[in-house]
């Protein structure tokens, strides 16, 4: 297959700034040279590239839209061009980067005291240390409400009882951003250290998606932290939904890099593929299927490069989030599957990298808030009526 | 140790190319611009040298149009301290001789210790501006290095080249002129924050009267250009197996002579 092109019918490149597209050309070179090389063999053996991490730190991406601590200050939509170019090479890539960023520095920034800032931040932006998130439970998943996981005051700090699943890099974390209740039955956020008495991570195996990705169950049995591991600055549900709208905000993005690699993964292989004596690109139900897939694409980018403006101006509303994580994640799984159908029986090996997406995007659809809730969320703000069943 | 780096704009490797109308020129639409990758290697070796000597200025410079700019900013981005775009339409059709003599003027006002280029530009594979360059100048030059080391004082450069078997080495006084080889070095990705700091330096539009140049016509010319001739289809011979056979190695010797 020739190098990845760029996928972009509608001359969207000409709506982003020159930092825009450097950022993303940066991340794509990287993605292309230092990732796609070796992603095949991590996804067959169901480990992540961790030595990259010091390697992506040392560009930048981590924490690429916070001020100071030694991160880089871009835009939304430069951030969001870094996680389609990064979903673009796998989905377990993406999540390792929306993570550390998303849901890990960006409470710590966000919620955090100075002192949990300089400790971390910095390090974690060089790649150097990297961050976990606690937030569902084997219980409670759409419901992070309910959560049963409960932070007890002592004289000198907080003791910890509960469990915590499906945690990307749980078990190689040097820190968890843990949510748990307190005896108010408000929920605040607690940082964890790896190591601390009490604290335990066991890895999740026989996943058939995100391969090349860490995923972990994490264990609190009397687990005691220091007052000052506290998240001063926040209370309630708020806090944990802020830092995911900051990491679904970043999945919206990283579905059209999966969908824009299986659509032209698809198209050169349909315009190569002979069959009745033809190329299969020039079947009418080929064509379909490939006219569906970038029409859909383009309708996802022109849905995210707007949300990231409105984000960038300080008027992007979580539901508008939902609404392109719901969609592009929905549109890219739909654009996979169709891949797969073009590609036939070689769709489903792994020297193409069009079953790998589609594995990876059926977690994708439901994490972060599922499709189906993201729906309600839409619809509850559209009617003013909860659907919820609250 | 101020290092000035002649670069050029090409289109991406992955481009496919198509004429342009007047069959001249490429058709410039749908095209991809990129830092000519050899020239990638000549900025990382500028900045790798300044970055062992603690000290000194690396100055990306590059002849074109408008959209050259693009490309100054990546070496920006990279960590060239300025750069400088020769962007006049005087300069529109210049070829080889009329861009050195723009890079030499640029050359005597700036004053570096080194000039650093990649061998050749990815798109007309010339490969003929630093040689000229060397001789407006009255310059030494190496060409295809593939090693490279400034000596502490800055007075002269030791080079090695990759000939059959082994390396030849040469020691060059300074200032003088030296061109990447693949090999040389393992470019940098540009980081984020050096991105974002790319607008803030530096990156001035310079004239042909700004260096003293009069106008002048090229004096090389493109006659035409002319698409590589699609490749003729295969011919698959149909019939049982012995006389299949027979008839390739016919074909093989009789038509295509290849035996």
């Amino acid at each position: 297959m020739e190098k990845f092109r760029g996928v972009d019918y509608y001359e969207i490149e000409g709506l982003l700034s020159e930092d825009e597209r450097m950022v993303r050309d940066a991340v794509r070179d990287w993605v292309e040279a230092e990732f796609l090389p070796v992603v095949i063999e991590h996804h067959r053996a169901g480990t992540f590239p961790l030595d990259l991490m010091p390697k992506l730190g040392e560009m930048g991406i981590f924490g690429a839209t916070l001020q100071g601590y030694g991160c880089a200050g871009l835009n939304n939509v430069a951030y969001g061009l870094i996680m389609q170019e990064l979903e673009r090479g796998d989905s377990g890539l993406r999540s390792a980067a929306s993570v550390q960023s998303g849901l890990v520095m960006y409470p710590i920034h966000a919620y955090g005291s100075e002192a949990q800032k300089e400790q971390w931040l910095p390090a974690m932006a060089r790649g150097e240390k990297i961050g976990c998130f606690g937030l569902t439970e084997p219980d409670h998943g759409s419901d992070p409400g309910g959560m049963k996981t409960r932070a007890v005051r002592t004289t000198d700090g907080y003791v910890l009882n509960g469990t915590k699943l499906w945690i990307t890099n749980g078990s190689v974390a040097d820190v968890a951003v843990v949510w748990a209740k307190e005896a108010d039955g408000e929920i605040y956020g607690y940082l964890v250290e790896r190591g601390t008495p009490g604290f335990s991570t066991l890895d999740i195996h026989g996943k058939f998606s995100m391969r090349a990705s860490i995923t972990s169950e994490l264990a609190f049995q009397d687990c005691q932290i220091p007052l000052e591991n506290k998240l001063p600055h926040t209370k309630g549900l708020r806090g944990p939904l802020g830092c995911l709208d900051q990491a679904r905000y970043g999945i919206a993005w990283g579905a059209i890099g999966a969908a824009m690699t299986v659509y032209d993964w698809a198209l050169q292989y349909a315009q190569q593929r002979v069959q009745f004596g033809k190329p299969i690109g020039s079947f009418q139900l080929v064509q379909q299927k490939l006219v569906g897939m970038i029409t859909e694409i383009t309708k996802a980018q022109l849905l995210c490069l707007q949300l990231g403006r409105l984000k960038d101006e300080g008027k992007a509303r979580p539901q508008q989030v939902s609404m392109a994580k719901m969609n592009n994640v929905q549109m890219a799984l739909d654009a996979a599957r169709l891949a797969r159908d073009i590609l036939g029986a070689a769709g489903i090996v792994d020297e193409h990298p069009i079953i790998r997406h589609l594995m990876n995007l059926e977690t994708v659809n439901t994490y972060e808030g599922t499709h189906d809730i993201h729906t309600l969320i839409i619809g509850r703000d559209i009617t003013g009526l909860d659907a919820f069943g609250m | 140790m101020k290092i000035l780096v002649a670069i050029k704009q090409v289109p991406d490797t992955a481009t496919q190319m198509k004429l342009g109308a007047d069959g001249k020129t490429i058709d410039p639409t749908g095209i991809t611009w990129i830092v000519s990758p050899y020239d990638e290697f000549a900025v990382e070796e500028a900045l790798r040298i300044k970055e062992k000597r603690g000290q000194g200025e690396v100055v990306a410079v590059s002849l074109g149009p408008d959209r050259v700019k693009e490309a100054l900013r990546s070496c920006l981005a990279m960590g060239c301290d300025r750069a400088i775009h020769l962007n006049d339409p005087a300069w529109g059709a210049a070829d080889t001789l009329m861009t050195a003599r723009a890079l030499a003027a640029v050359v005597k006002q700036e004053a570096p210790q080194l000039v650093l280029c990649g061998r050749q530009a990815i798109d007309d594979d010339m490969g003929a501006l630093p040689a000229q360059l060397g001789e407006l100048l009255g310059w030494p030059s190496a060409y295809w290095i593939m090693e490279e080391a400034v000596d502490a004082d800055g007075k002269t450069v030791r080079v090695a080249r990759q000939v059959e078997g082994g390396l030849e080495v040469f020691d060059l006084p300074l200032p003088a002129i030296v061109t990447a080889q693949k090999g040389l070095n393992e470019p940098r990705y540009p980081t984020l924050k050096g991105i974002m700091g790319a607008k803030k330096k530096e990156l001035k539009d310079v004239k042909a009267a700004d260096v003293g140049l009069a106008a002048e016509a090229p004096q090389l010319s493109i006659t035409a250009l002319e698409a590589l001739p699609p490749r003729p289809p295969g011919r698959i011979i149909q019939g049982d197996l012995p006389t299949a056979v027979k008839e390739l190695v016919r074909s093989l010797r009789e038509d295509a002579k290849a035996i």
